[in-house]
């Protein structure tokens, strides 16, 4: 069992061999704090969940790790590369991919368009999988080519949106509540799919609310409540512990958001 | 001269104000910024036509492109680079402001009295005289705006870069996610400005071979009307809008009598609001107007 307080148990879990190195990142929104000081590690292929009540800075923190949003302190390395602080299509480029919260699909593009700039930010690198590959995990994909994503129910919406992650052939990828919104079939295939993902050797950094399917599915998971991982988590710590956490946070996440 | 050579003359002056509004449209589709500088990127490729009138023709009309490129990509680091984030109406006062200094400027270089340029000049002949009076620059007209209309149309559903371009249109921070390089996308949009500029300018300094200081602001102000006429948020659209408003603008020239011309841009922007005011969205949007932009 490894469960540890976040704080120096974090910082010695931090090591050379990282994927994604985040160290004390902060991001503000006017005077509202929505990260203050997170430090998670990723390592290669591994599968990372980050959970915690609404408005923990979930969100804020992947769309930070991705240049997306301006960070006001800390810093994020990805095999020991800085990643820019303000230019997500080059962090894209190194080898990360952002599956946003509501899928974010480009709407009026059919499914194929959308798999196209998908394709973009794969770079020179050569694939680790064949297009034919992701086709077959999203069959979705396939079957509505040809159609507007933004005709797709939820659930296909969120299949393409994975698939056109996934085509940059990321090293990294981000995935943001996909199972939000969904009906129970539609959450089953989707982690089903991260789970095939899983074996193809990509890391995940996966944020949900989900925790307790999330902390099954994740070989190690952070629990953030109020801007800050307040517990580090895996598969044999018990669910107890963790919402231990959850509520014992949860008030101190509702003061700070008064304040 | 008919009432069908009337038509010809204002589908060739629609032509025309639908590149100026596609201009328009294309940066709004971008960047969500209204590009009123535009009308004086044209009247700078129009003067440069002046400055180079001993040159060859041919020679003259490559080298405004390069100049109106040139204006184009130095108004977008100086003045839509700085205003990125910025509101729609913010982009709007600055450039018309912009537009004016401009202007200004072409006052005190070139002075108050057009230039004579006669460039091309045997394009205002006509093909068939009588009744229709067609004219060689009309055809040139129609012809070059339906090849780069249809260009654009190629560049933007049938490539690449059209793609990517699409992409920012409609959602530029997903596009940036997605791994778009959205500096490379802006700097294409202006570049085509610049291209269609210098279209603009070359065809509009043979009909009208006098380059005055207000050529720029006459014309993009009428442009942009027809922009929003047809709806800013969609680009086929929003060339439509140019066209009509062009058209309805020369048919109003040629048949009102010549002591009621002043009436012509009145007329045209009246024209406007009662359309605006039936359909707030644009003449052209479909009820209930969906996300889609380009």
């Amino acid at each position: 069992m490894r469960a540890s307080l976040s704080g120096g148990g974090e910082e010695g879990a931090r090591s050379s061999t990282a994927l994604l190195d985040v160290a004390d990142l902060r991001v503000t929104y006017g005077r509202s704090v929505a990260v203050g000081g997170v430090s998670l590690v990723v390592h290669e292929g591994e599968v990372v969940g980050l959970i915690g009540p609404n408005g923990a800075g979930k969100s804020s923190t992947l769309l930070a790790i991705m240049g997306a949003v301006r960070r006001s302190g800390g810093d994020v390395r990805l095999s020991g590369k800085r990643l820019s602080p303000s230019r997500p299509e080059e962090v894209a480029r190194l080898g990360v991919a952002l599956v946003p919260e509501g899928r974010h699909l480009f709407a009026s593009m059919t499914v194929r368009e959308n798999l196209e700039l998908g394709r973009l930010a794969r770079g020179d690198r050569s694939p680790r999988f064949d297009d034919r590959e992701v086709g077959q995990l999203f069959p979705v994909t396939e079957e509505f080519r040809n159609q507007r994503a933004g005709l797709l129910s939820g659930g296909q919406q969120q299949q393409v949106a994975i698939a056109r992650a996934l085509l940059a052939d990321p090293d990294l990828l981000l995935l943001d509540e996909p199972s939000l919104g969904l009906a129970p079939a539609a959450v089953t295939a989707v982690f089903s799919a991260l789970e095939h993902i899983r074996q193809l050797g990509v890391a995940i950094l996966l944020v949900e609310q989900r925790a307790e399917m999330t902390l099954e599915f994740c070989s190690r998971s952070y629990v953030m409540v109020g801007g800050r991982i307040r517990f580090e988590a895996d598969r044999s710590t018990p669910i107890e512990s963790v919402i231990v956490a959850y509520f014992g946070a949860t008030s101190t996440a509702a003061s700070e958001h008064e304040r | 001269m008919t009432f069908v050579g009337y038509l010809v003359d204002a589908v060739s002056l629609g032509a025309l104000y639908a590149l100026i509004a596609v201009s328009v449209g294309l940066v709004f589709g971008v960047l969500r910024q209204i590009n009123l500088a535009q009308g004086e990127v044209m009247a700078f490729g129009a003067y440069s036509l002046w400055i180079m009138r001993a040159l060859p023709s041919w020679l003259a009309i490559l080298l405004c492109f390069g100049i109106c490129v040139a204006g184009s990509l130095v108004l977008q680091v100086l003045v839509f680079r700085p205003l990125r984030g910025a509101s729609a109406l913010t982009t709007l006062i600055v450039t018309f402001g912009v537009s004016y200094g401009l202007e200004a400027l072409w006052l005190v270089v070139f002075g108050p009295e057009g230039k004579p340029v006669s460039m091309l000049i045997k394009l205002n002949d006509t093909v068939v005289g009588g009744a229709i009076a067609l004219r060689w620059i009309t055809i040139v007209d129609i012809g070059t705006a339906a090849v780069l209309l249809i260009g654009l149309y190629v560049l933007l559903f049938r490539s690449s870069l059209g793609l990517r371009m699409r992409a920012v249109a409609e959602d530029f921070s997903i596009a940036r996610i997605v791994g778009v390089r959205i500096d490379r996308v802006v700097t294409v949009a202006f570049v085509l400005c610049g291209a269609s500029a210098a279209v603009v300018a070359v065809l509009e300094t043979v009909q009208t071979p006098l380059v005055t200081t207000t050529l720029g602001l006459s014309l993009i102000v009428v442009a942009l009307v027809g922009v929003v006429l047809g709806g800013l948020d969609h680009l086929a659209r929003a060339t439509a809008g140019g066209f009509i408003v062009g058209f309805v603008n020369s048919l109003l020239g040629s048949i009102l009598p010549e002591q009621q011309l002043v009436f012509v841009t009145s007329l045209t922007f009246l024209f406007v609001v009662v359309v605006l005011v039936v359909r707030p969205a644009g003449l052209l949007a479909p009820r209930g107007a969906g996300a889609e932009r380009v």
